[in-house]
């Protein structure tokens, strides 16, 4: 770790304040916060959803966006009064001193340039280089970012080059002008953890090489062990603790840094294997399905065990999606079929009758649009009992005050709500409540907990393993974070490019030998060990060698 | 000197209007309790003028016969005749009085074009929501046919289809509702086409519910808003253009009095430096600017909350 | 580049098609009459020989897909049969009316387009700004005006005091700049009705694209306001900026309809209302497909033009 307290300090905040402007008021977003960051160093932001970091991120440059304010505090940049500065003084600074990367570089990129046009801009227009100077200096860094083809890539459209890519571009852009300071807003987020791998250390390279300061803002703990010399938590616009990397990861001091970091740490009994010939509640039998011509399911079989959960694990576009909409008969397959206690089901939902469909329930990603926003709650969780268990009336309102009872809502304070009146992870357990409502034992959980910050998506796992317990259900889990593979499942299922490349019980799957497929996806998910990327970067270059 | 005397009086107006406006969104804002109320405290003055507007004319179009002092057809006087004390806005072309058919005019023109809107309106988005949810080759077949239907200009269509059937207020009502349902229709499925891609639908499909639940429970009330803004855009199109239709001749027939045959009938007065032509003219554009405030913040409601 | 010369045949191809089904309802719209077509015309107290006479002139004796084509066949060469109401050939009343009617139409275009498309950038640059919730205001208010309205106040204030005529009387022997003194009032009829809409079109249009992250991004580049507008926000609203000219265009279409009924212009709009009263129905259908096909042409113009200002289909991967 360098030592970078001893450098001069590039950037000064202190006790800034940002309002947000909604509904006709303005409400804080950042509550008085102080940040010091010396020359060449890189500050960790982290904090969950609504915490303010990438609004905090900004202001480092001096700029908010349309609707928001800066309602008080000082914000130095090197000597410079980012708040008292003119417009021109402050774009004299953008781009030129001060750089930003942004979280989705396919929507960053103008789409009408060139990405070597965009990559010149910079320095030409702050009058730092002439446009051919600036073209040589763009093949040059993409070739140091690991760009494939760094003398031609540049001369393509966004939408023409892949998001991993496209990312590692913007950075290069960002590097243009060799600025002092960058501002890296979740630059790694949209993307799967094996490109994710690549992305960290071209970024990470490229830093260490012109000894840039940055700012790295991320909600992964994992990832910003990997970026930063020092963190700073963030919580509602207000700091919890700052500290340098290893102590922060280490000796956390606040209750609440110390819960976060627990939460990795979650894992439940591994339940005893199967008895040989007990028959599954759910078998998929050399399943192929596609859309038109393409195949996006290859010979697929998996089971699938009364009071077990079997995790479906892969990237996006391996088809794990698919083989959910193939079980609940959403698309038919080609070949092939789906057992349900070891009797065919239609492969069409609409052939189904209601007690198959009563036994296969799924839960969604996203609780926004899971829920009909225009229902109340006893609707919500009330309809399946009622279309399925002929419950009316009093029986009906019993059954759905139960059901809220059961995922830890209280009855009188919620029937009547509307899911808009909930928060994140309260509308998920909503979406568990009306699974259940089905009596079903059979229940598909698809990425329930990524969207959802990780103090409520444990929350959410511990809810699922007691339900799972007291009602004797089988779960699928489709997930692509081995985090939660690694806290819930029983047995896990591999996929790539919609085939099972691998499968068996969780403890075996975290042992070696692998399939090189899952090798690859295991030792790319970042760990809080803040030597783990250098670690592992070194490992692969030997093997690369050997 | 005049062009002065003009600005000063529109500016009066305006300002009458803003004030008007303000009031009546201040009384509204007392009688209503909770979620309403609350809406309408943010309502800007131009949606509070535009509520008052539309209240004026329903109120006139329900108490027509109470407030007009004489009936809408009798002729009561000579032609022409400038505005007096009797005649508060003179006579028309036959000797008709000029206040009274205004007043039945508004519930005349407000209230077939209110009707048309309400036929295009019931007809457009059943299929629209129908084209989306079923999907398919019935999808297939609305839209084709709509897309052809829409690729005639409105008002040239209207035309071809009264040359053809011949002029009268229920004809010009069918043809209106055919032609603006395509309008709906369209809408309707772009709304539904944005709902149905939803989760909430797939577990409602998933669950085994039937169509008919499937719009009305689950579409329906998350279309609500979009499908009543467009309401207020279609009613303002659809009196347009039976208006238009009316001061060419072609729509709403003597003797009902309404306010576009009214203009063409006495537009010559407008040449002599007479402005009562242009009174149901005014009235024509008073109430589509007062739908039109209604409706704009009602847009502009339904983007601000999505952010 | 061969993948969107495909698309863009692919919507020509579109475009014709929607036009010979248009063709196809013009037409058959007529079959729909109940009873006879020439009874209804000649009405109840006609004799049936006069009635078979008339038929045969009609050639309603032919069946009607024969009758179809030779007035498809007809039409695609300029000639669309005589006029039922005093048995002229319909394209010499078409001609000259046909270049007046563009003539307006166009007139009222050239001073629109530029007008609107400046008056909604800014609005859109200062957006909230007084000008823009005056310019938002007053776009309102005269989009809600029937265009007759908009003609009679016109009428009111700059006819009667002399300043320009209000009916505009133009025969094929009138110069062009007194074309353009006496076709004022109607172009600007048509200039206030249109500027409205794609003002506000056109506003709405550059906030949605100022709304995107590249937009933020070439700020916080530090490029200026001027830079961003015209190197970053232009080259991706030229799509949607055509797209609201194309409308607004076809919106003329029928704004000249009325206007030319006010104004005694002689142009399609006025033959066309003229016909419709009559009962002419051979003009109007002449008409109506002249019309409708300009419309389909502006809206296929629009949208090849709109595929070829889209990097994203021009720079395929």
């Amino acid at each position: 770790m360098k030592d970078t307290a001893a450098k001069p300090v590039l950037l000064t905040m202190r006790d800034v304040r940002i309002d947000g402007h909604s509904e006709e008021v303005w409400s804080p977003i950042i509550k008085g916060v102080d940040l010091t960051l010396h020359k060449g160093e890189v500050l960790g932001l982290i904090g969950e959803s609504g915490a303010g970091k990438s609004t905090l991120g900004l202001a480092a440059m001096g700029f908010v966006r349309d609707g928001c304010r800066i309602s008080g505090g000082t914000i130095d940049f090197d000597g410079i009064d980012l708040l008292a500065a003119s417009d021109a003084k402050k774009r004299g600074l953008r781009g030129k001193r001060i750089a930003y990367v942004a979280q989705s570089a396919a929507a960053s990129f103008n789409p009408a340039h060139k990405l070597i046009d965009q990559y010149s801009e910079t320095p030409v227009q702050h009058g730092v280089m002439s446009e051919q100077e600036a073209h040589r200096d763009a093949v040059e860094l993409y070739r140091r970012m690991q760009l494939p083809n760094p003398d031609e890539i540049g001369f393509r459209y966004p939408h023409q080059v892949s998001g991993g890519q496209l990312q590692r571009a913007m950075t290069a852009m960002a590097m243009a002008c060799r600025p002092d300071l960058i501002i890296f807003d979740e630059p790694t987020t949209a993307l799967d953890v094996t490109t994710q791998i690549e992305v960290l250390s071209a970024i990470r390279n490229i830093v260490a090489r012109f000894d840039t300061a940055a700012i790295y803002i991320t909600h992964d703990l994992a990832v910003v062990a990997q970026m930063a010399d020092r963190i700073k938590v963030l919580l509602r616009g207000n700091e919890v603790e700052e500290a340098d990397t290893r102590t922060m990861l280490s000796a956390p001091k606040e209750d609440y840094t110390k819960s976060l970091w627990a939460v990795r740490s979650y894992a439940r009994p591994t339940q005893p294997p199967v008895r040989k010939g007990t028959v599954p509640v759910v078998a998929v039998k050399g399943v192929t399905a596609g859309y038109g011509q393409v195949d996006i399911l290859k010979n697929i079989n998996f089971d699938i065990h009364k009071r077990r959960t079997v995790a479906v694990v892969g990237e996006s576009g391996s088809g794990k999606s698919t083989a959910a909409r193939v079980i609940t008969g959403l698309l038919p397959p080609r070949q092939g079929q789906v057992l349900f206690n070891g009797k065919t089901l239609p492969p069409d939902y609409r052939k189904r009758n209601r007690d198959q469909l009563r036994q296969a329930q799924m839960i969604y990603q996203m609780a926004d649009t899971a829920l009909n926003p225009k229902l109340r709650l006893r609707e919500l969780i009330g309809r399946p009992a009622q279309m399925y268990l002929g419950l009316n009336g009093k029986a009906l309102n019993e059954r759905v005050r139960a059901l809220l009872d059961l995922i830890e809502l209280e009855p009188d304070t919620y029937i009547d709500r509307l899911p808009s009146e909930l928060s994140g992870g309260q509308k998920q357990r909503i979406g568990i409540a009306r699974a259940l409502a089905a009596e079903p034992q059979f229940i598909i959980c698809d990425e329930v907990t990524s969207a959802l910050d990780q103090l409520v998506a444990e929350g959410i796992l511990k809810l699922l393993d007691r339900l799972q317990g007291e009602f004797d259900l089988a779960y699928m889990f489709i997930t692509h974070d081995l985090a939660t593979v690694r806290a819930i499942a029983d047995e896990v299922v591999v996929m790539q490019n919609g085939r099972v490349v691998e499968q068996g019980p969780k403890d075996q799957m975290f042992q070696p030998p692998h399939d090189p497929y899952t090798e690859l996806l295991l030792s790319s998910v970042p760990e809080m060990d803040p030597d783990w990327l250098t670690r592992l970067l070194e490992e692969r270059a030997a093997k690369a060698a050997g | 000197m005049a062009l002065l005397l003009t600005l000063l009086k529109v500016a009066i107006a305006i300002a009458i209007a803003m004030a008007s406006g303000w009031l009546f969104r201040a009384a509204l804002v007392a009688i209503t309790r909770g979620e309403t109320r609350k809406m309408l405290r943010t309502a800007p003055v131009s949606a509070g003028f535009g509520m008052l507007v539309v209240f004026v004319y329903v109120f006139v179009a329900v108490f027509a016969h109470v407030i007009a002092p004489f009936s809408e057809r009798e002729i009561v006087g000579a032609q022409f005749l400038p505005w007096d004390s009797t005649h508060l806005l003179g006579t028309d072309n036959l000797g008709r009085d000029m206040f009274s058919r205004l007043i039945y005019a508004a519930r005349n023109t407000v209230g077939i074009a209110f009707a048309t809107t309400a036929l295009a309106f019931i007809a457009g988005s059943f299929l629209g929501l129908l084209a989306a949810t079923v999907g398919g080759w019935l999808d297939q077949v609305l839209s084709r046919v709509v897309d052809v239907l829409m690729a005639i200009p409105a008002l040239v269509f209207a035309l071809l289809l009264l040359t053809i059937f011949g002029t009268s207020v229920v004809k010009m009502v069918i043809v209106i509702a055919t032609i603006d349902a395509t309008r709906v229709f369209r809408l309707a499925r772009s709304v539904a086409m944005n709902i149905v891609v939803m989760d909430y639908i797939e577990a409602a499909k998933l669950r085994g519910e039937g169509l008919f639940r499937l719009i009305i429970r689950e579409i329906l009330p998350n279309a609500m808003a979009p499908l009543v803004a467009e309401f207020g855009l279609r009613f303002c199109f659809v009196f347009l253009m039976i208006s238009a239709l009316s001061f060419l001749g072609l729509g709403i027939q003597p003797p009902t009095a309404d306010w576009g045959s009214m203009v063409r009938d006495n537009a010559s007065l407008i040449t002599f430096g007479n402005i009562t032509p242009l009174l149901p003219a005014g009235a024509i554009a008073l109430l589509t600017v007062a739908v039109n405030f209604v409706v704009d913040w009602s847009l502009h409601r339904a983007s601000g909350l999505k952010e | 580049m061969t993948a969107i010369w495909t698309m863009i045949a692919k919507r020509i191809g579109l475009g014709l098609l929607t036009l010979f089904v248009i063709s196809i309802i013009i037409f058959g719209a007529t079959e729909l009459l109940p009873g006879d077509l020439a009874k209804s015309i000649l009405g109840q107290s006609a004799t049936p020989e006069t009635v078979a006479a008339f038929r045969r002139e009609l050639g309603l004796d032919l069946p009607a897909h024969i009758r179809y084509f030779n007035w498809l066949a007809g039409a695609v060469q300029g000639d669309f049969g005589t006029s039922l109401a005093n048995k002229r050939a319909i394209s010499d009343l078409i001609a000259t009316r046909l270049s007046n009617t563009l003539f307006l139409a166009l007139y009222a275009a050239a001073i629109a387009i530029p007008l609107s498309l400046t008056l909604g950038i800014l609005a859109a640059l200062y957006r909230n700004s007084v000008f823009d919730r005056a310019a938002n205001a007053l776009a309102l208010t005269s989009i809600s005006f029937p265009e007759f309205f908009v003609a009679y106040i016109l009428i009111f204030f700059l006819a009667r005091t002399g300043l320009f005529p209000s009916m505009a009387q133009v025969d094929a022997q009138t110069a062009f700049g007194d074309m353009l003194y006496k076709t004022f009032l109607p172009a600007l009829t048509l200039t206030l009705v249109v500027t409205a809409h794609m003002m506000r079109m056109t506003r709405a249009a550059i906030i949605n694209l100022l709304a995107s992250p590249y937009i933020e991004m070439a700020r916080l580049k530090g490029m200026s306001p001027g830079r961003v507008i015209l190197k970053h926000a232009l080259p991706n609203a030229l799509a949607p900026i055509i797209t609201v000219v194309a409308l607004n265009l076809a919106y003329l279409i029928t704004g000249v309809v009325v206007v030319e009924v006010v104004f005694v212009y002689p142009g399609l709009g006025q033959l066309m209302v003229d016909s419709v009263s009559k009962r002419d129905f051979p003009v109007v259908q002449a008409v109506a497909l002249i019309f409708a096909a300009a419309y389909v042409l502006l809206n296929l113009t629009a949208d090849v033009l709109s595929t070829l200002s889209n990097p994203r289909l021009v720079h395929r991967k």
